[in-house]
């Protein structure tokens, strides 16, 4: 399954070539033109002579840490790279490198901890990676300052058609783009998995200005907290409700015209959709959005539970729904469309 | 001028819905100009041929306002603002859709009024079910203040005159200006008030040679206010610095200059925060000369915005000699 290759793929920001290589390999037979730009972003090129030039663009990098210090005990210090929350970080297994050495967060055993200290959140700054090293110079044999760590989290399926993996932000976004490049379209299409989005959307605004796109679509997987103690006002999205359309975020505002057209496929399809309930948060439709001179631009997202944590949740069908609608749009505008 | 004004202030253009807006503008200008264009992002671009350099003016069309997030069971509204609103002063307010539905703002029981936030609130708009509630209103709809345009004889009260009053000052100075020295290219910027978005695009399609904005700032003239050296009725400002920009020395000497020689009063502007479109003109491609001129205005981003109309008069003067004054850097 391309989703669980992708979850499971070591790509923080900035380090995204291990991403780059599944969705090159699993695309292999269905694109003849590549382009990688000075960044990384990496985008597939379906060429066609007429018909609006369309981006499509989900992220390839997910939030990570990163080694700035190695002590004397062989202790790993680090920073965090992206919003990752301090409270998800103890005590979880991560992967190191380029060698990928695995190691533990660790942090000071309940019974050792004084009552003050079980009441607080312990900053980022005061935890360390264990690689099993006792010394620094033994530590410094398997990974260097400077080096990315992510979680170490295998993809499963579990429940009901619901799967659990790291990443799903923007992974989730990646394999429905490869998914809607498998097929043709009459006009130019330009799937752009971009780099950097989780410390500032900086791949996507680089590779906006060199496609030139007439509009453009964000693929994302998206904040959902429909569970127990949210009021159903704060739930953003929910799973099972099918993709969900951004109106408005932190970053940019939707085309009305594009958002009338994916609710209008939806309904006419019977594809269920709902719209993000929560305007925080940016993505990549921000610096698409004012590329060059203006992108009218769209986000479409799969709902997921517990993005930018060790392990997020989401619902297959609602993947599904989402290369179904992003398919059914694009064919929808291969006659041209009017923003 | 009065009756434009009117009419800007009270049409509806929340960041994102300025279509009202600029349907409005579009006729109001469309027989002074050479040329109206619209682009990808919606600014609408008036386009006055007289010169071989670009100067590009800038008023926003947008508004403050709020979005739908949420309809419950009970045809109540959950929301989330549209640009820079104090939920404070939405209570007591109403708010209107673009198909005309009026919405009454509500808050939750509190403890304490401090604890007061916008996922507090909610608005009522005379629904008794979510479905009755989902016939006017979808979510992702949004919404402006409702409140009626007011003249006080000197000074003038209304919702959006941030920034519609630089839009009427726009316009009327298009229909006034004869012999431009430049090719004119008026913006009525969309999204300004969500991040300077429209600015930004307009400016890499025209590359100007000159950027001027037009805005409202704030005021030190009331009731122990923070300090501020600008006050209504003194004359329109040039601007020092924003959070957003720091005008091009040159260009605010130049402005200066304008003001002074055609006896124009003006006020020097430190507007300690905020922004305009000034901030994206000015990092456009290599770098464009940018400065401002904002009208005094008491009140901004509540429903009640208030300004004096001798400065907006003095704005249309000083904005028609700075088309028709050559900038030399």
């Amino acid at each position: 399954m391309l989703l669980k290759r992708l979850s499971e793929a070591f790509g923080p920001s900035g380090q995204e070539q291990d991403v780059r290589a599944v969705l090159q390999e699993e695309l292999n037979d269905y694109i003849s033109e590549w382009k990688r730009d000075a960044l990384g972003n990496l985008i597939a090129v379906k060429p066609a002579s007429s018909g609006p030039r369309v981006m499509l663009a989900a992220h390839m990098d997910e939030c990570g840490l990163m080694v700035t210090h190695v002590d004397g005990a062989g202790l790993l210090h680090f920073r965090k790279v992206g919003g990752l929350d301090d409270r998800v970080l103890v005590s979880k297994s991560v992967v190191v490198g380029k060698k990928r050495v695995a190691g533990v967060i660790g942090a000071k055993a309940i019974h050792l901890q004084k009552p003050q200290e079980r009441t607080q959140v312990i900053p980022h700054n005061s935890l360390y990676i264990d690689i099993g090293a006792k010394s620094k110079e033994e530590a410094l044999k398997m990974v260097n300052i400077g080096d990315y760590v992510v979680f170490d989290t295998k993809f499963g399926e579990f429940g009901t058609g619901m799967v659990k993996g790291k990443a799903f932000d923007d992974r989730a976004g990646c394999a429905v783009l490869a998914e809607v490049l498998k097929e043709d379209y009459s006009m130019p299409v330009y799937g752009a998995f971009t780099v950097q989005e989780e410390i500032g959307l900086r791949g996507a605004g680089v590779a906006a200005y060199a496609v030139d796109p007439d509009l453009a679509i964000v693929l994302e997987g998206t904040t959902c907290n429909d569970v127990s103690g949210a009021d159903e006002h704060g739930y953003c999205t929910h799973l099972g409700g099918g993709p969900a359309i951004t109106v408005m975020d932190a970053s940019a505002i939707s085309n009305k015209k594009m958002v009338a057209e994916l609710v209008r496929l939806a309904e006419e399809h019977n594809i269920p959709y709902q719209f993000k309930r929560s305007i925080t948060g940016g993505s990549d439709a921000g610096r698409i959005n004012v590329s060059r001179d203006g992108v009218p631009v769209v986000v479409v997202s799969v709902p997921c539970r517990y993005i930018h944590s060790p392990v997020s949740v989401l619902q297959l069908s609602d993947f599904e729904h989402t290369i179904a609608l992003v398919k059914l749009f694009l064919r929808s505008i291969e006659g041209g469309f009017r923003v | 001028m009065k009756e434009l004004i009117k009419r800007l202030v009270e049409a509806y253009g929340p960041a994102g819905s300025e279509e009202c807006v600029r349907n409005l503008i579009m006729e109001e200008v469309r027989p002074y100009v050479d040329e109206v264009q619209v682009d990808a992002l919606g600014n609408l671009i008036a386009i006055k041929r007289g010169g071989s350099k670009k100067l590009m003016l800038s008023s926003h069309m947008d508004e403050i306002g709020v979005m739908v997030t949420h309809i419950d069971e009970n045809g109540f509204l959950r929301f989330y603002n549209v640009g820079g609103l104090s939920p404070f002063s939405l209570i007591g307010n109403r708010c209107y859709f673009a198909n005309g539905t009026v919405g009454v703002f509500g808050t939750e029981q509190l403890d304490a009024m401090k604890d007061l936030t916008m996922s507090k609130m909610f608005i009522d708009i005379g629904a008794a079910s979510r479905e009755e509630a989902a016939e006017k209103v979808r979510i992702g709809d949004t919404a402006a203040i409702k409140r009626e345009f007011v003249d006080l004889g000197n000074r003038l009260v209304a919702k959006a005159m941030d920034d519609r009053i630089a839009c009427a000052i726009q316009i009327e100075a298009l229909k006034q200006v004869e012999k431009p020295v430049y090719d004119v290219y008026a913006v009525f910027s969309v999204q300004e008030e969500v991040g300077l978005r429209g600015a930004r695009v307009a400016a890499f399609g025209i590359t100007p040679d000159l950027g001027i904005a037009i805005d409202v700032t704030r005021t030190g003239d009331t009731p122990k206010s923070a300090t501020m050296d600008v006050a209504l009725g003194k004359g329109p400002t040039v601007k020092v610095r924003d959070s957003s920009v720091l005008c091009t020395p040159a260009v605010r000497h130049h402005m200066e200059e304008v003001a002074k020689a055609n006896n124009i009063p003006y006020q020097l502007e430190v507007l300690e925060r905020g922004g305009t479109d000034a901030g994206a003109i000015q990092l456009t491609k290599s770098g464009v000369p940018a400065g401002v001129m904002s009208i005094p205005c008491r009140y901004i981003h509540t429903a009640s915005e208030m300004v004096d109309y001798r400065d907006v008069e003095h704005g249309v003067r000083f904005l028609v000699k700075l088309m028709e004054t050559e900038y030399k850097g």
